[in-house]
């Protein structure tokens, strides 16, 4: 294992765990400030992934594509919310989880009927393609590192409107105590229909940013999905700070247990022994890190205190 | 810590730098009502959740008939016969009355890991459970959804259900809020009947209640007893009167 | 036995005579795998509906079940009682690990312990080659009864199925009933009050978790009987999704609402698969309807 191979899969680990992030920030402020349970926050990501590849295609230029995805993404968000989730924010979970599942069988078909079952591919746009020599023997591709720089300029931005504006102090207050925030006179229905837009916006980006590197294909937030839960529950639900760290825990663990593993575990264990057991622990890691944490912290890392 | 059937001793409990409660003592001996009385937002709720095992303490100890009980959890403790009631109820909605408090009756069994046998039809436990509500006079109302009680009969519930579990002491996280005229003189005199047989820790906003029925009186204001003693005692003292009586009286 | 159970048992057990006039083979498969997944929703029901905890790792116990016939076949043990007995085992084990730190968290901790658990029940699964790994392994043939072939033929294996789903039923049932059941009823109610009764939650939770995984192994083995294949598909977070849902269409509580919502969920979505590919966009919008639909209150 050479040092190069190291920083690659860190790097790896920590654009992972960023995307996850953007991800994640958006499910834990609806789980956190408005208690609704949306497992069809995978399929915002996969839409603004969708999107993506529909304007860049469109238009002929990713920048433009770009800035064409966030506000369409930003309204389908609106819209779902408006159709869908306004009438269950009363509701239990189990019923909020019912509707969010239906969406994701609605959403996915939808996807696979108007854009075909085949993966589609977005270019990268030229300025951002081509890897840079960060270290002898190193060769990094440009756009992963801008994807970590447009990640911790994201984390850094939420940081601050969260914790240094009016309406992240909203939001907080919201996620300790929606029935007083109301009883303040704040439109509770507005600041859930922000949040709630806000948040399908991120994991839109989220999706457009990933679409040059990995493939474009309907049933790509489903995984995502129950990453990004493993990830506000090892944070703590409703916290943005969780959210991060989760996401840093969450995308390194995974990149190195599955880049490193084996080999680790061939310092204890026979080849063949290690090689079985690698193949069965890495994907499982992230798992076992969060009963850890659970078993610690039932509440995960931050929780915010209701 | 003489015969007192419980005895707090030095109990505190602080949230970060917010001390809620500080230093405090209360002794209850067996057949006396022992009230606690003190402005909102003075600790009592927090205290009544110390001394039945809801909340760790941070410091102190509790005795309970000679035993040090200040390690145990709520169950433990109700097992001893630590009964408390809740401020704001809490019942079993969906059960009937009769369930509730023969759920309660079954808790003093020795082990309800039972999985045969229609517990609904369960001659001894429907007996006890009716003999509790035959003193608390909820006997017409034993086949009613316990969520659809009145305020004043889901209070009445509740009593029902700790005497069914047969305590030794009864913690009342104020019984009578919220209890119309009737009704609380109903109350006050189901309390004097209690107090005979049990020891009572009586948590309360309502004077005439208080100063009826106490043996010993202990006002709790910003987490310190600031007094305690005889309730004619306690009437008159000047600290007190400031402290809490005297903006009582003046309202 | 309550009415509306009596009355969807009976149904059941007159398909196979609607089986003569029809493709006997296909109504007689579709129609165990329906009591299959509602002897798991059952299952489920038991800890979601009265004990309110909301596993969303159920099918790890049917997967538990599934491998079990596989392992104990390819170690000679063809006879389905083993298996059963087998499985149960496995998936008590498995519940009792888990248990210890999903019964610590409440709420939505709760549904992501049991998802994470699911998950890496599933990883275990894709990675064992032994056992086929990510595609799975075709079984021979169906597990023997009392040493005999009778579960090849179709009508005797729905019938099976019908009375492991019978027997299920009574027994969760009578277990509601107990003393046991109404603990553990009215920890689903409030908590708080219960522990202020002298009862420690934990213990009662983890019992009825034992039970239900231990009754959904049983179709566990059903299903991989049914289906004469198994892979790990049978416990991704999706199908446990399934099951949840499966429980919460039928109305959560009343043990034959969860049959009834498995069978329902089972049969309109083979039929709107016949009618269309696209069967999926249909479906959809039916459960969000049907979340609409419901009325129960914020948890």
């Amino acid at each position: 294992m050479s040092l190069a191979l190291l920083v690659v899969q860190v790097l790896n680990g920590l654009q992972m765990g960023l995307l996850l992030f953007l991800i994640a920030a958006g499910l834990t402020l609806v789980f956190g400030v408005m208690d609704f349970v949306n497992l069809a926050h995978g399929v915002q990501y996969m839409i603004g992934a969708y999107l993506a590849a529909m304007f860049v295609a469109w238009t002929g230029s990713f920048w433009l594509g770009l800035a064409l995805t966030l506000p369409t993404a930003l309204a389908f968000g609106l819209l779902l919310e408006f159709v869908v989730f306004r009438r269950l924010y009363e509701r239990d979970h189990l019923d909020q989880m019912l509707a969010s599942f239906g969406l994701i069988l609605f959403l996915n078909q939808a996807v696979k009927l108007i854009w075909g079952a085949e993966p589609l591919s977005v270019p990268m746009p030229d300025i951002l393609s081509g890897g840079v020599r960060l270290m002898p023997g190193l060769l990094y591709p440009v756009y992963r590192l801008a994807l970590i720089g447009v990640g911790l300029t994201m984390a850094l931005g939420l940081h601050l409107l969260i914790n240094h504006t009016r309406i992240g102090m909203l939001i907080r207050a919201g996620a300790t105590n929606g029935d007083m925030v109301s009883a303040l006179g704040v439109n509770i229905r507005r600041l859930f229909m922000i949040v709630f837009g806000f948040g399908a916006m991120l994991a839109g980006l989220a999706g457009a940013l990933v679409a040059p590197i990995l493939s474009v294909e309907p049933g790509m937030g489903d995984n995502l999905l129950i990453l990004t839960f493993v990830v506000i529950v090892i944070g703590g639900v409703g916290s943005i700070r969780g959210a991060f760290l989760g996401a840093l825990m969450v995308g390194l663990i995974d990149t190195l247990g599955r880049a490193f593993g084996t080999q680790m575990l061939r310092m204890a264990l026979s080849p063949a022994a290690a090689s079985q057991t690698g193949r069965s622990l890495a994907p499982m890691l992230i798992y076992i890190l969060m009963a850890a944490v659970l078993f610690f912290r039932p509440s995960g890392l931050f929780p915010v205190k209701r | 810590m003489s015969g007192a059937l419980l005895s707090v001793r030095g109990l505190t409990k602080r949230y970060g730098a917010l001390v809620v409660n500080a230093g405090v003592d209360i002794d209850v001996a067996e057949g006396r009502l022992h009230a606690l009385i003190g402005p909102n937002g003075a600790g009592k709720t927090t205290l009544v959740h110390q001394v039945s095992g809801m909340l760790k303490s941070d410091a102190g100890s509790i005795a309970f008939d000679n035993e040090d009980i200040t390690a145990l959890d709520m169950p433990a403790r109700v097992r001893r016969g630590l009964v408390r009631s809740f401020q704001i109820t809490s019942i079993l909605p969906e059960y009937t009355v009769l369930e509730n408090v023969a759920l309660a009756a079954q808790a003093r069994r020795s082990s309800s890991y039972r999985f045969f046998g229609k517990v609904a039809r369960d001659k001894a436990l429907n007996a006890a459970a009716a003999q509790a509500l035959e003193r608390v006079g909820l006997s017409a109302r034993a086949a009613i959804g316990a969520g659809a009680l009145s305020h004043g009969e889901k209070r009445l519930l509740e009593i029902a259900t700790a005497l069914a579990l047969k305590p030794r002491l009864l913690l009342l996280d104020e019984p009578f809020a919220g209890l119309g005229q009737e009704e609380s003189a109903a109350c006050i005199e189901l309390l004097k009947q209690l107090k005979t047989e049990f020891a009572i820790l009586l948590i309360e906003h309502d004077m005439d209640a208080v100063f009826l029925l106490a043996d010993t009186l202990s006002v709790l204001v910003n987490g310190r007893i600031l007094a305690s003693g005889a309730p004619d005692a306690i009437r008159v003292d000047p600290l007190v009167r400031t402290a809490y009586l005297g903006d009582g009286e003046a309202a | 036995m309550k009415t509306p159970a009596a009355i969807i048992f009976f149904a059941l057990a007159l398909v196979p005579l609607a089986a003569i006039y029809g493709p006997a083979s296909y109504i007689l498969n579709l129609g165990a795998h329906a009591l299959i997944f509602a002897l798991a929703a059952l299952s489920l029901d038991f800890i979601l509906g009265k004990g309110a905890m909301p596993s969303f790792g159920h099918a790890a116990f049917l997967g538990i079940g599934a491998y079990a016939v596989v392992i104990a076949a390819s170690a000679g043990v063809d006879e389905i009682l083993w298996q059963f007995a087998f499985a149960s085992g496995a998936a008590l084990v498995f519940a009792l690990v888990t248990s210890s730190i999903s019964l610590r968290a409440r709420g939505v901790y709760y549904i992501m312990s049991t998802l994470a658990f699911g998950q890496m029940l599933y990883f275990l699964a894709v990675s064992l080659s032994a056992y086929g790994g990510d595609d799975g392994v075709t079984l021979a043939s169906r597990s023997t009864l009392w040493g005999g072939p009778a579960l090849r033929n179709d009508t005797i294996f729905y019938y099976v199925c019908l009375a492991a789903l019978v027997l299920a039923y009574g027994l969760l049932e009578t277990i509601s009933a107990s003393p046991f059941g109404r603990v553990l009823g009215a920890l689903r109610q409030n908590p708080t009050r219960v522990e202020a009764l002298g009862y420690r939650p934990f213990g009662y939770r983890l019992v009825a978790t034992l039970i239900s995984g231990a009754v959904a192994a049983v179709a566990g083995v059903l299903l991989a009987n049914q289906s004469e294949f198994v892979s790990p598909a049978f416990m991704t977070w999706q199908r446990s999704g399934e099951l949840l849902i499966m429980v919460i269409l039928g109305g959560i509580g009343s043990l034959w609402g969860a049959i009834l919502g498995a069978v329902g969920f089972v049969l309109v979505e083979e039929l709107l698969s016949t009618v269309t590919e696209q069967w999926k966009l249909i479906l959809g919008p039916l459960l969000i309807l049907a979340a609409m639909a419901g009325r129960r209150g914020h948890a």
